[in-house]
């Protein structure tokens, strides 16, 4: 069962149009809700007319600002409508609800809002400028959590620091030095779904909330703190999610929803975003700015790294000072250096602000990081890949954060890189031409990941029996497309030693009903949420073998189960049918005992623990996953256009649970990696204004521009993860920018050090056009 | 200004081989009708500006998006959503062949692919890429698609 | 989805068409012509076209007719892209037409309503540009024909209630060799770095261009720098460079000194080919 390539449970629903997404479910008493947003980056608000809009008939609400908490995940700064200012362009300034949608457009249409404009704060290094204007004056003010340290009077979220070793030591050692700088601008999930809630509140005050999101819990939590609401007053329904990658664990949309509902009396209001308002005005992909700077001896042993890393985290903090933070953990390539400082600055700029994104800052630092190994490759004449090997973090050596490594928490990365070098023809060379014109190239990245997550998250699972021995499995991992649901089955599936065809997974999630799984991000589900299936599968198995035991009159330490039945060992012969005690037992004569097996399990990780300030010692989370990744382009020196031609990924996945899924995850995210690095960004003006909000203009790749893609496996087993699989969601998207980029930079011998990488950037560079 | 709450009109649709009567506005997509007045949600909101092709839906065997097309202009016509389509071949491939992660974009696809088989049953790659480069996919590496369509014409690339 | 209100009107003649218009417009109505539609919808959803009755011409025989008669090919306005794709009557038509949208939009989007948009890239008319092309026009006046030349200046010159029922194309333009070539950004979907049609008719290279300025154009002075063969190639270029009518555009698709890069590539890659024709 573990391996196997079982299609996704929810297949037969996705290809007929039955799978319901939240913005299928619609009601004839629901109220639908426009938004008025800011067309200006930077701007004091002089006056809202909501006069015009509250006089059409059809409209029922119109919801202004004022009044309202702060909200933010780490840092409160940030008010749900703006009032007296817009800090990006996109930001909500009004909320019209009315009967319909094309009424609550129309409505949303007639508010009138009068600016002043305010200079703009346009990139990371423009917020820090001395005299760069303020985001936020207040930011002093603002309630926070652990971890986050902003700089008052500064345009600085917050800053986390990483000292290791001794850096004179490490220069002192450097024979080589090189120094880069790069940068790309923020961008977007783009999932084909835009994002949906509808909210109602109920008469005994319960909120009700249904939302696209990959947090329904958190949801509930932040809601809870920001309205002050006890939790159990709170209740969030998740159908399928239509795509996230990050984008839906931040909570948005839902205090939108959540506002309207209470404006109009607590009915049913329901918001879905536009395409150009899921671009701009729910959370995006997180920009950088970055210098790296690595020295190595002559034989190119890595002494040394300097990093730092200014993230274009948007007008508000939310999720972007995780995401600084997790930049800062793992801020180099997966290498071995006893030395490095980093500074990793999340910054105010008058830009979208950030939500996570597939890989959780790594590819962005991979980027910066491993174009620069080549450029350091290059200044030794060392094979990249040789250079990579070399350096390969392994057991025994610790990581930026000070953790000493295992083969369960690092994998086997020289393993990965060497299984690159045979799939990936490294041998034949890194530069082919082709004719007078074209060459193909190829590119190579390793990556690492860690998933930095609370040290308190936890997920639990419920498993309930059926009278024909069928089980139901709870568990508030979302779907949203990776698959893990049916994963769990499999888990639950070889530990139960069962037919997965009679497990029924409850692809909803109502917090109600469900037990907790902390969010459906950091390729989590599979591990924390498979534990606690083992966890249910145990309580299960130990209350099936006592009241078998009981039945069949032997010790339960003597039973087994499996195949629908509970055994004997030593005598299969003797067993009792589970369809006959999952609902409790009868005897012939009538009585009967027991009831329905309900099972329960949870896991949580131990020993994850907060950074420290000044040298963000600590330990971030569970495990790495490491790999190799190679890209191979054919790009034409005349006119810069190139194709992509082959895309390679060797991942240490620990262990491969179900083949076609795992391939598929890889790919997907290959394929999203490519498309972010080469297409992929907000256009912004000189005023901070966002020049292409449409998939017209920004443009994600499409069919028939994919490569060729090659995916393969390491397994180094984790030694808690259910079977020893590590986290794999995110993993195949992590090298493709830096692979892209290397290849590039190899086929023009120039160094190209910005994102995306379009023909005209590479003209741009090489020819300083 | 005096705004007219509603000014509807009465129109009769073929849809997925069903006459049904619905009272639309003529400035209603035909998205708009299917999902919000015939409950069929098959077709799926991804931009609402032709570009990203999730609402895709075939009427008279030619495949549209349904965002970028009043429902009037499909009055006499027969309408095919994905809710009209079982067992068809390309359906039982995206299945096999993981062609769809989310799901979400699956629907437009599985129309967009069934149109093109209807027109050329045995399409050379370029044409394939010409008629699926119309819808996006953001989950898949669009691999998978390609494998599940070869698998249906019953040759390799 | 339009969030105003419209009438949807579908004349089957051209004289209904107009009189539809009229009558709308003595309603003090703002009635405008309806193709494809897809113009109207998505810049419509956004507020960018404001129209409360549309007429469409799709039930207009003489806006579907795709034929040659004795000295024409007809191309009606109300085509659909891939329709005429399909045909394939006018395979330099065929060629620009395949670059424009996606094949599922092309379904929908007519080649009339290209010409007309306001979207600035409107590629459909390039070949009709350099085919010297007639504008068949119905209006108040009944139906008239224009040199395409003359009456398309940036965006085809209509007055008010004017709609364009056909093109006609001399039959001796049909099978000339040509070249059409759509450059983009990056890879092979979206709107133009720089679309170019040319045809070599007689001696002389004609070329006709689509996001290169904010509108498309045919220019008789970059032809006769293009075709002045007394000059190595790579100056006929550069003097043609010279000619480009501003403003060239400097936008999200790329910058205006790129577009000229783009430029030169491509008029070279042009004219080596139909040059060796
Ligand atoms: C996904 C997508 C991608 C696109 N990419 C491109 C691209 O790469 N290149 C490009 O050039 N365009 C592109 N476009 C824009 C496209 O050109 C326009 O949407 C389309 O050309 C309009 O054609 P239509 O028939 O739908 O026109 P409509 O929307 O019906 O009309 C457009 C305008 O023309 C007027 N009109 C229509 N027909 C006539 C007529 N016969 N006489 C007088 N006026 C008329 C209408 O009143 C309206 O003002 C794209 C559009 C989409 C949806
Ligand atoms: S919703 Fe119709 S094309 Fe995107
Ligand atoms: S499967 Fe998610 S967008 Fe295609």
């Amino acid at each position: 069962m573990i391996g196997k390539g079982i299609p996704r449970k929810e297949s037969l629903d996705k290809v007929t149009g039955y799978a319901k997404y939240t913005a299928d479910y619609e009601t004839p008493d629901m109220l639908h809700a426009g938004l008025v947003i800011s067309p200006h980056a930077h701007a004091i608000i002089k006056q809202i007319d909501i006069s015009g809009a509250v006089k059409m008939p059809g409209v029922r609400a119109v919801v202004k600002g004022e009044n309202l908490p702060l909200t933010g995940e780490e840092l409160s700064d940030r008010p749900p409508i703006a009032y007296d200012r817009v800090r990006f362009h996109g930001e909500v300034i009004a909320i019209v609800v009315a009967d319909t949608p094309y009424l609550a457009e129309r409505g949303a249409a007639m508010v009138k809002v009068q600016y002043e404009l305010l200079p703009v704060v346009n990139s990371p290094s423009e917020a820090l400028r001395q005299d760069a204007p303020l985001l936020h004056p207040n930011l002093g003010e603002y309630k926070k959590i652990q971890m986050v340290y902003p700089v008052p009077g500064t345009n600085i979220a917050t800053l986390t620091k990483i000292r290791k070793g001794n850096m004179k030591k490490g220069w002192d050692e450097s024979k080589v030095v090189v120094e880069e700088k790069f940068a790309f601008r923020p961008s977007d999930h783009a999932a084909m779904e835009t994002r949906c809630s509808f909210a109602q509140i109920h008469p005994n005050g319960t909120i009700e909330i249904t939302s696209s999101s990959q947090a329904p819990f958190l949801i509930k939590r932040l809601i809870g703190q920001y309205f002050n609401i006890p939790p159990g007053y709170i209740r969030v329904n998740t159908p399928l999610v239509g795509g996230a990658y990050g984008g839906k664990s931040s909570t948005q949309l839902e205090i939108l929803a959540y506002l309207a509902s209470k404006a109009v009396g607590g009915r049913l209001v329901k918001i879905l975003n536009t395409r150009e308002q899921d671009m701009l005005t729910s959370p995006g992909h997180i920009g950088l700015e970055a210098i790296v700077k690595i020295g190595s001896t002559n034989d190119g042993n890595l002494k040394v790294a300097e990093l730092l890393y200014f993230w274009d985290g948007g007008a508000y903090s939310d999720k972007s000072i995780d995401l600084s933070r997790a930049g800062a953990v793992d801020c180099t390539g997966p290498y071995n250096i006893e030395n490095i400082w980093c500074d990793s600055l999340c910054m105010y700029t008058n830009h979208p602000y950030a939500a996570p994104f597939r890989g959780f800052a790594h590819s962005e630092v991979l980027f910066a990081f491993e174009r620069t190994m080549d450029v350091l490759a290059k200044k030794l004449n060392m094979d990249p890949l040789e250079l990579r090997y070399k350096n390969a973090i392994l057991p025994g050596h610790t990581n930026p954060t000070q953790v000493r490594l295992t083969s369960s928490t690092v994998g086997n990365l020289p393993k990965c890189i060497k299984k690159l070098k045979e799939i990936f023809n490294w041998e034949e060379g890194q530069l082919i031409e082709l004719d007078d014109e074209r060459v193909r190239a190829k590119g190579i990245s390793c990556i690492w990941k860690n998933s930095t997550i609370d040290p308190d998250a936890s997920s639990g699972v419920i498993l309930s029996y059926n009278t024909d021995g069928s089980i139901n499995l709870i568990s508030g991992v979302i779907e949203i497309g990776t698959g893990t649901k049916t994963v769990l089955a499999q888990i639950l599936a070889e530990k139960l030693k069962m037919d997965i065809n009679d497990i029924h997974v409850q692809m909803e999630v109502d917090t109600l009903n469900t037990p907790e799984h902390w969010k459906t991000v950091a390729s989590r589900g599979t591990f924390m949420a498979g534990r606690a299936v083992l966890a249910a599968a145990e309580d299960v198995i130990h209350q099936l073998k006592s009241l078998a035991s009981f039945i069949l009159r032997t010790r339960v330490d003597d039973l087994e189960v499996g195949y629908g039945k509970v055994y004997v060992k030593s005598d299969s012969k003797k067993y009792i049918p589970i369809k006959d005690i999952a609902y409790g037992y009868s005897f012939p004569n009538g009585n009967a005992i027991g009831g329905q097996i309900i099972g329960r399990g949870h896991y949580m990780f131990s020993g994850i623990t907060y950074l420290d300030k000044e040298t963000g010692a600590g330990n971030p989370g569970p495990e790495w996953a490491v790999g190799a990744q190679g890209v191979e382009v054919e790009l034409n020196r005349r006119d810069y256009t190139y194709r992509i031609v082959r895309a390679v990924s060797v991942i240490d996945a620990g262990k491969v649970l179900n083949e076609k899924m795992a391939v598929g995850q890889v790919m997907g995210a290959m394929s999203m990696g490519l498309s972010f690095a080469g297409r992929e960004t907000f256009r912004f003006d000189s005023k901070g204004i966002v020049l292409n909000p449409q998939l017209r203009t920004y443009r994600p790749i499409r069919f028939g521009e994919h490569p060729i893609y090659e995916v393969a496996f390491v397994e180094t087993p984790v030694k808690d993860a259910p079977y020893g699989a590590r986290g794999l969601g995110e993993q195949g998207l992590l090298g493709m920018p830096a692979a892209l980029g290397n290849s590039l930079s190899a086929a023009l011998t120039v160094n190209i050090n910005y994102l995306p990488l379009i023909p005209e950037l590479l003209w741009k560079v090489k020819e300083g056009g | 200004m005096a705004q007219s709450l509603v000014k509807k009109i009465g129109v009769s649709l073929e849809i997925n081989g069903e006459q049904r009567q619905v009272e639309i506005r003529p400035a209603d997509t035909l998205l708009y009708v299917l999902r919000n007045y015939l409950g069929l949600t098959g077709a799926k909101p991804g931009c609402l500006n032709g570009d990203c092709g999730a609402c895709s839906v075939i009427v008279n065997e030619k495949v549209y998006k349904s965002c970028i097309m009043l429902a009037v202009e499909a009055v006499e016509s027969k309408v095919t959503s994905i809710e009209g389509l079982s067992d068809s071949p390309i359906q039982k491939a995206f299945v096999e062949h993981f062609a769809f992660q989310c799901g979400y974009c699956t629907p437009g696809f599985i129309m967009n692919t069934h149109a093109m088989l209807l027109h050329e049953p045995h399409p050379t790659y370029e044409t394939i890429k010409e008629w699926l480069s119309s819808n996006i996919c953001r989950c898949t590496s669009y691999q998978e698609i390609e494998d599940a369509v070869f698998s249906v014409i019953g040759r390799d690339k | 989805m339009l969030a105003a209100n419209i009438e949807y009107y579908k004349p089957a003649t051209i004289q209904a068409a107009l009189e539809q218009f009229y009558l709308l417009k003595n309603k003090r109505k703002r009635p405008i012509y309806y193709g494809g539609g897809t113009e109207v919808l998505t810049l419509g959803r956004l507020n960018l076209i404001e129209t409360d009755a549309v007429i469409d011409l799709k039930g207009i025989r003489e806006c579907q007719s795709f034929e040659f008669d004795q000295e024409y090919l007809i191309t009606g306005a109300a085509l659909p892209l891939t329709y005429i794709e399909e045909k394939n009557l006018f395979p330099l038509l065929t060629s620009s037409s395949m670059g424009i949208a996606d094949h599922t939009a092309r379904n929908k989007i007519t080649i009339g309503g290209n010409i007309c948009g306001q979207i600035f890239y409107r590629e459909a008319v390039l070949p009709f540009l350099i085919c010297e092309s007639k504008a068949v026009i119905a209006g108040e006046n009944g139906i008239q024909i224009f040199a395409l030349n003359e009456i398309f200046n940036e965006t085809l010159q209509l007055e008010e209630g004017q709609f364009l029922l056909q093109l006609l194309t001399e039959k001796r333009y049909i099978h000339l060799p040509f070249v059409s070539i759509k450059k983009r950004q990056q890879w092979d979907t979206g709107y133009p770095l720089l679309t170019v049609a040319a045809v070599k008719v007689e001696d002389q290279i004609r070329f006709a261009f689509s996001g290169l300025c904010p509108f498309p154009f045919r220019s008789r002075k970059m032809e006769d720098e293009l075709n002045n063969l007394q000059l190595p190639l790579k100056e006929r270029i550069s003097r043609a460079l010279l000619q480009v009518p501003s403003p060239i555009l400097d936008d999200i698709e790329g910058s205006k000194d790129y577009r000229l890069f783009v430029l030169r590539n491509t008029l070279n890659e042009i004219i080596l080919d139909l040059e060796g024709k």
